[in-house]
């Protein structure tokens, strides 16, 4: 095995770069890191893993803010990945304002942004793939993770089109997914029929008869290692997303089926066993440490980005982070059946610093063209960063709840903690670009309901297990769902129930009552027929008639147990 | 009826047991109590010993009102040693009685799979009978859930 220092070759690549109080200057942060210094590796063994996952259909180079609340809960209470800002340079010997700073946390969000720019874009990404590949030539391995297909504007008005048109250039061996899936069965298979590869799902069976419905695992040989990549999509697909999209197909985390896929592996003669999951990383985590025999577990869902690999016994777990800002490199030395060391790299994609790859280029350029003039079309202005990224809340979700509120006149506002959507920088125009980043998914109907007070505790008691339960099989990896005009004690140590207290209705200070009915606006809903304006429009006309927003800091929503 | 037909055709294909389906009329509020009497009735008081049974059930159930569940107990199933009952009940349903699974050595193997409705979160437990008069129990939590608000 190899030492902490060879580990963190990112932070050594990114550190030497350290900006300021008032941030580097941007042309002085392109001309300081190069290409060079973020792909460089010290190729080891004899198979390279490549790993990208929860790109959330962004073709181009995005502002993602990482959280600065990520808690973590039962046995993963303050382990990576639940360790956030100054704590995470820490623990990592990040420095401060480097550029690894600003790739990896919410640190200086805002001032670094400034100096080191966007990060990602698959042309990018392209030019990144090309490259190891031309290094490693035929021990490489490109495995996607899901949450690829769905997350924009085009994504979704394409139905996933434009994703699988410009993923294919990078010609990937294997994927798995989760949102993929909210584009209904049919569509799914129309788009899955068309891939150079398989798309692999071992926990997703037809409720009729219990079969599988895509393929478990692709073998393959790279570098004269035959390896097995296991594929699982998100278990809670049906749970956490709209059931009636999907009503033929039956998901769940399946553990006995992963043991069996991965005996029937080894029996088959793998000699490295690579799970490519979309389970989230505390799953991941309990699964390796029950199921024998996994070599390397490619994470996805939960949107970490570790810069180091984590052990869980001889299982190799790593995180690639979302949006397209990073890719992950794994090098394997792999002998006898048995990995005998490994070297592994967070590369994070700087747009200003990495060449971007003419052909994906032009292929981007293309899938965008149908809706350009529509993407860059301004709706307001902002004065605060927006951002969604966080355990209870975030800027662009009060804002989306503002909207709510005003729109539809409600007294009460519930939006989804999705973990996808992408950073508006302050002073920046909101671009319509930008409204579908946080809200393009296929069931964007507003409603606007009467609910109880002891309904909304329900509600918010449900959530808040999904997040918190310290079982992370019985969790689904989401954040906590967003309340405008509420706020709220939560004590995420305590069991289902007992987590929530202190319901006050903001606007007139009083305390939540159980009988009585409010008048609550939300989107998102799971149930079939939902009705009302989309989510999209109804922030739209907000932020028109706002001009410039200000979002002022959050504090309706108090957090104990930790 | 179709519903139910299926239910035993799936028991059947699943090894060949006998199935005999308990009523939801009865209107019993949910407690562990109610599910702790009808185990002990089935064992006639004995106190079960964990092991030997495997239960495949959802950890979060995507449909509370169908929920697949698959059962298989470790036994040779010869004429000697054999399962001959299972016993199934949800803590947490109005009628904590789901389902008795009867084998024979005839069946071959000790599994049966149907789908069951629950009304809230709650433990699923199973026992089972051999011929020797012994008897297996395992449980296992599945999680009924609002949906929403993941990803």
């Amino acid at each position: 095995m190899i030492t902490r220092r060879e580990m963190l070759q990112v932070s050594a690549a990114t550190a030497a770069l350290v900006a300021g109080s008032g941030g580097l200057s941007r042309a002085f942060a392109q001309q300081t890191l190069t290409q060079d210094d973020l792909t460089r590796f010290d190729a080891l063994g004899n198979v390279t893993l490549l790993h990208v996952t929860d790109i959330h259909g962004q073709l181009m180079p995005v502002h993602f803010r990482e959280p600065s609340v990520n808690l973590g809960v039962g046995e993963a209470k303050g382990l990576p990945p639940h360790v956030t800002g100054a704590d995470f340079l820490k623990r990592f010997g990040i420095p401060a304002k480097s550029a690894a700073a600003y790739a990896m946390t919410d640190q200086d969000f805002t001032a670094l942004a400034a100096s080191y720019g966007k990060i990602g874009g698959l042309d990018r990404l392209a030019t990144v793939v090309r490259q190891v590949r031309a290094e490693r030539d035929g021990k490489v391995l490109l495995l996607d993770g899901g949450d690829t297909w769905q997350g924009s504007l085009g994504a979704n008005s394409s139905r996933g089109q434009d994703m699988v048109d410009c993923m294919a250039l990078l010609k990937p061996d294997a994927m798995t997914g989760h949102w993929e899936f909210t584009y209904g069965e049919a569509r799914m298979q129309e788009l899955i029929k068309s891939l150079d590869f398989p798309f692999l799902a071992l926990n997703i069976r037809d409720t009729e008869w219990n079969e599988p419905v895509f393929d478990a695992v692709r073998m393959v040989e790279k570098g004269g290692v035959k390896i097995a990549v296991l594929g699982q999509a998100f278990p809670y697909t049906p749970v956490a997303n709209p059931r009636w999209m999907m009503p033929k197909w039956s998901f769940g985390i399946r553990e006995d089926e992963v043991r069996a896929q991965v005996d029937k592996a080894r029996k088959g003669g793998a000699q490295l066993v690579v799970l490519l999951s979309h389970n989230g990383f505390d799953v991941d985590r309990k699964l390796a440490a029950r199921v024998d025999g996994i070599d390397v577990i490619l994470t996805g869902h939960t949107h970490d980005a570790l810069p180091e690999a984590v052990t869980v016994g001889k299982t190799l777990l790593i995180a690639s982070g979302s949006h397209g800002k990073f890719v992950s490199r794994l090098d394997l030395d792999v002998q006898g059946g048995a990995v005998k060391g490994y070297r592994y790299k967070l590369i994070p994609l700087f747009a200003d610093v990495i060449k971007p790859d003419p052909a994906m280029a032009a292929a981007i350029a293309k899938a965008r063209a149908p809706y350009a003039k529509e993407l860059s079309r301004v709706v307001g202005h902002t004065e605060s960063l927006l951002y969604r990224r966080g355990n209870f809340n975030g800027t662009f979700d009060d804002l989306i709840c503002a909207a709510l509120l005003k729109e539809r006149d409600a007294e009460i506002a519930l939006s989804p903690g999705f973990r996808w959507g992408t950073s508006v920088l302050p002073g920046a125009p909101i671009t319509v670009e930008d409204i579908h980043n946080a809200t393009a998914i296929t069931y964007p109907q507003v409603y606007r309901i009467a609910m109880t007070g002891e309904r909304l505790k329900e509600v918010l008691e449900d959530v808040a297990d999904n997040l918190f339960n310290p079982d992370p099989y019985y969790q689904q990896g989401g954040d906590m769902v967003r309340c405008g005009g509420l706020g709220y004690s939560i004590d995420v140590s305590k069991p289902i129930g007992q987590r929530i207290s202190g319901m006050t209705h903001l606007k007139s200070g009083k305390a939540i009552e159980p009988q009585r009915e409010y008048a609550v606006a939300g989107w998102a809903s799971v149930n079939e027929g939902t009705q009302g304006p989309n989510i999209w429009d109804v922030v739209e006309r907000h932020i028109a008639a706002e001009k410039t927003v200000r979002v002022t800091p959050n504090s309706s929503v108090k957090i104990s147990g930790i | 009826m179709r519903h139910l037909s299926r239910r035993a055709a799936l028991a059947l294909g699943a090894g060949s047991a006998a199935i005999a389906l308990v009523g939801w009329s009865k209107s019993a509020s949910a407690t562990p109590q109610a599910a702790a009497a009808d185990i002990a009735k089935f064992t006639g008081g004995a106190k079960p010993e964990t092991g030997k049974i495997s239960i495949e059930l959802p950890e979060i159930a995507e449909n509370g009102n169908t929920v697949p569940l698959s059962i298989s107990v470790d036994a040779p199933m010869t004429s000697a040693d054999y399962v001959s009952d299972v016993l199934v009940v949800a803590e947490g349903n109005p009628n904590p009685g789901v389902a008795t699974f009867h084998f024979t050595p005839l069946s071959g193997k000790a599994e049966a799979s149907t789908r069951i409705r629950l009304a809230t979160t709650q433990n699923i437990v199973v026992v089972a009978k051999t011929s020797g008069g012994k008897y297996f129990t395992a449980s296992k939590l599945v999680k009924v859930t609002i949906g929403g608000c993941g990803g």
